[in-house]
């Protein structure tokens, strides 16, 4: 019986900074991105119209755990029109293969990540054979009075399926 | 423990002796220290002292070195987005020793990962993990990967471009284990992004953690070490020796030999600059620090420490396989070769067993080296790489546009030309991804050198952390925001370069290399240059009045003298007074000279009758305002809205306004980074001693 209570109450004297400590350590679970919301990137005009994706970067507020930061560039586009066509397609330039910053490669016309070699095309399909296990990430875009809105979010990378981070 | 025969040190009864003896014996009497001292030191080495016993004592070693500095740089370290580069700079460049602390810290990590290989290679051959030693190869294997975790995890805390985008990979792999990835990817991120907490844990991990736990387990490590004895080699060669001194002595010398060649890392760039007679700079000795970390900002040098690249490399070899060749390839098969390893004790039970073991391992260390070899040589081949043999292939690609039709009509549809072509071609891209590469590491050597200069700076950092400081610098963003928003039409480059012909013949408006300098102005006032592709040769002006007037007018000798030219010229300068331009200095030039150049440029006869100038009585809007030409503001102006009055009303070519939106929409260029743009144009920026 001494040997009961002394182990239980050994154990619980011990579990409870665990308990506490797990509870606080696993708060980061909690935390959610900003949501998905249509940040406005451009104007249309400034979009190329021949078909070669042009960089932009997105500005939004962010929060850093206890710093807030007012208008910070938080990731960067790629927005691309065909020629003619006022359609605005935009896409991450985070890589859906392991997160790196994909780059336009202009004088081969397709785009390149400069970590593990994944490139894909202009529209930014997949260029086989590829590290890259989906195609390049697109956004949804919004096209309002010649301004571009993107709805910024952040892909779970390494994965075939594209799926929203919440 | 070990059956002693040493020389026999204990307490003995009848203490005689002087003070210190006496102090020595009251603590022996209530701790026993001389007999656990004895215990530690008269241990027992069968067949004498070797040199391939070492290896564990220099780990220890190692890893001592690691707590006495890592404690040290805790002590000024900060781990927070906005000050952790910041406090790694101040260890690194302005405190004394902090180089070496941190060089020290640096350049051992990398030793006791080389270290740990010949420490496992060396129990594997000697077949140290059989009975009974199992359960202690398998703590070997636990602190093995303590030491990678703590590499792994250190490699973040400066918060420096390499350090961001490097994790950001490793991060987003831990996302790959199945069912707690995401879970797990974003409790060690500390939150949906990185920032503060990713540090904090991190460093929590780093220098908590994982440290804690491994003395934890290099204590019952090295308990059950000696529980066991040593592992003799067979067959004995000597007689029995004694760990001290014996042992001791040919650890001590091994000790001696990694931190030669740990300083020997540190201090070769010093000794290079020496035998180039440069000066010695201490902070640029050790360990790197890069650019802080900046998301927004590609990182194309992104690289994981060299005894990882291995792993990153092997990710490479699962092109092609889909999300299924990530997940093997840095999840299943390293997980299976750790796993292979944990087997080793009961594999090795057989004899056949135990050589297989050795050769897995050696299979492994050459596969890891292997694959090192080739993520260096692909990251480095364009250096090695004869560029002249591809000119060929890439001038069929540019010409073609790489249309793969149009490359086979060019070949005469001739299959074994096209074939020829295409592993040409082939080469050609891994040489110019090499290339990109390269350039990368060069940019990220520039942008790194001269974050460290900005936050030299007397007015320090700022709050906001160093980051404000690279993106309020004309230097770092202008020749990104030229190269986004100008490079599509105008040139900057040096025209007396060697690739300056080429790169102003594709360009299609000005070179604005040195925008506003007297240098600038002469070549603008130069019949020949002023319609070539410098100035206005590719572009609407080039029919324009300036080209004639300039070409037409001031050639005539009678009207402009050369006197009067250069004098205009130096007014021209003076009015934008470009930072970099030492002709600009007004003070420097002849007063006369510049009235006399002030007066030409107003006069209504000559640049007067087109251009505002000074006091003159002529309007905006014909050709651009003159006064204040090329100097900030003027500059700001044009870059926002070059159709303004003061600028290109009616004859503007194809230039955007990129400071001015319509109604309600976003600029292309904000305020700030028209600013930027100016700044850099003019050379206006914090130039270091």
């Amino acid at each position: 019986m001494a040997k009961l209570v002394a182990m239980v109450g050994g154990g619980l004297a011990t579990l409870t900074p665990v308990a506490a400590g797990v509870w606080m350590s696993l708060d980061p679970l909690r935390r959610k991105s900003a949501a998905a919301t249509f940040l406005p990137i451009a104007d249309v005009s400034s979009v190329p119209d021949d078909g070669m994706p042009r960089q932009f970067p997105v500005i939004a507020d962010r929060t850093d755990a206890w710093t807030g930061f007012a208008a910070e560039p938080i990731g960067a586009v790629y927005l691309r029109r065909e020629a003619g066509s006022d359609t605005v397609q935009a896409f991450t330039a985070t890589c859906p293969h392991a997160g790196c910053f994909i780059e336009l490669d202009q004088r081969d016309r397709c785009f390149r990540c400069p970590c593990h070699n994944s490139s894909f095309t202009l529209d930014g399909g997949i260029v086989s054979p590829s590290p890259s296990p989906r195609a390049m990430d697109t956004l949804e875009c919004e096209v309002r009075d010649g301004r571009v809105s993107v709805k910024w979010e952040n892909f779970y990378s390494g994965i075939e399926a594209k799926e929203a981070r919440p | 423990m070990s059956s002693a025969s040493g020389p026999r040190t204990g307490s003995e009864p009848g203490r005689r002796g002087g003070p210190l003896k006496k102090l020595a014996d009251f603590f022996d009497d209530r701790t026993g220290y001389r007999a656990f001292v004895h215990e530690a030191l008269y241990e027992r080495v069968p067949g004498g002292a070797r040199w391939r016993y070492v290896w564990g004592s220099t780990l220890v070693f190692a890893f001592i070195t690691q707590v006495i500095t890592g404690l040290v740089l805790w002590s000024s370290y900060s781990a927070s987005a906005q000050t952790a580069w910041e406090s790694v700079y101040y260890i690194q460049h302005e405190m004394a020793g902090g180089w070496l602390v941190r060089g020290l810290h640096h350049v051992m990590a990398q030793a006791m990962v080389v270290l740990l290989a010949l420490h496992l290679m060396q129990v594997v051959i000697d077949g140290a993990y059989r009975a009974p030693r199992e359960v202690n190869f398998w703590l070997g294997l636990i602190l093995m990967k303590l030491v990678l975790g703590m590499a792994l995890t250190g490699y973040l805390l400066p918060w420096d471009q390499k350090g961001y985008w490097a994790t950001r990979v490793a991060t987003n792999l831990a996302g790959l284990v199945p069912m707690i990835g995401p879970s797990l990817q974003q409790l060690v991120v500390g939150g949906p992004d990185y920032g503060h907490h990713t540090l904090t844990r991190f460093f929590a991990l780093h220098a908590g953690f994982l440290p804690g736990t491994l003395i934890g387990f290099l204590v019952i490590h090295l308990i059950l070490f000696r529980k066991h004895g040593l592992c003799a080699k067979q067959p004995l060669k000597k007689p029995d020796s004694m760990f001290w001194p014996d042992q001791v002595l040919k650890d001590v010398v091994a000790m001696l030999a990694v931190l030669a060649v740990v300083m020997g890392v540190i201090l070769l760039p010093a000794v290079r600059a020496m035998v180039e007679g440069r000066p010695i700079v201490p902070g640029e000795l050790g360990a790197e620090l890069g650019a802080p970390a900046d998301p927004s900002q590609p990182y194309a040098a992104a690289r994981p420490e060299w005894y990882f690249l291995f792993l990153f490399q092997f990710l490479k070899v699962f092109e092609g396989w889909g999300a299924n060749g990530e997940f093997l390839g840095a999840i299943v098969v390293p997980g299976a070769v750790l796993g292979m390893m944990f087997l080793m004790p009961l594999i090795g039970r057989w004899n056949l067993g135990h050589r297989f073991n050795v050769l897995f391992t050696f299979a492994i260390l050459v596969g890891a080296g292997l694959l090192t070899g080739i993520a260096l040589q692909e990251d480095y081949a364009a250096l090695w790489a004869d560029r002249e043999a591809y000119a060929d292939a890439e001038q069929l690609i540019e010409e073609t546009q790489n249309d793969p039709e149009k490359i086979a009509t060019a070949l005469g549809n001739d299959e074994t030309r096209l074939a020829e072509f295409q592993a040409k071609a082939h080469e050609l891209e891994a040489i110019r991804r090499s290339e990109a590469f390269l350039s990368a590491v060069q940019q990220a050597e520039f942008d790194a050198h001269r974050a460290v200069e900005l936050a030299g700076r007397p007015e320090r950092i700022p709050p906001g952390g160093a980051l404000e400081l690279i993106r309020n610098d004309p230097l770092s963003q202008g020749p990104r925001l030229f190269a986004q928003h100008c490079a599509s039409c105008h040139a900057h480059v040096d025209p007396t370069l060697e690739e300056a012909p080429a790169m102003l013949a594709a360009s299609s408006a000005a070179n604005l290399y040195g925008f506003g300098s007297a240098e600038w102005a002469r070549g603008l006032l130069d019949p020949e240059a002023v319609v070539g592709p410098a100035y206005f040769g590719n572009t609407a002006h080039a029919d324009g009045d300036m080209v004639s007037y300039v070409t037409d007018d001031m050639t005539d000798a009678d009207t402009w003298s050369d006197e009067q030219i250069e004098a205009v010229v130096l007014a021209l300068a003076a009015e934008a007074a470009v930072v970099s331009d030492e002709s600009a200095d007004v003070e420097g030039v002849d007063a006369d000279r510049l009235e006399q150049g002030r007066a030409l440029l107003a006069d209504e006869e000559r640049c007067g009758s087109c251009h505002h100038a000074g006091e003159n009585e002529t309007e905006i809007g014909y050709a651009p305002d003159l006064a204040g030409w090329g100097n900030r503001e003027w500059l700001i102006g044009i870059i926002s809205d070059p159709n303004h009055e003061r600028f290109y009303p009616e004859t503007n070519d194809r230039m955007p306004s990129f400071g001015v939106a319509e109604e309600g929409g976003v600029p292309a260029l904000s305020a700030a980074e028209v600013g930027l743009l100016a700044d850099w144009l003019r050379g206006d920026w914090y130039r270091g001693e």
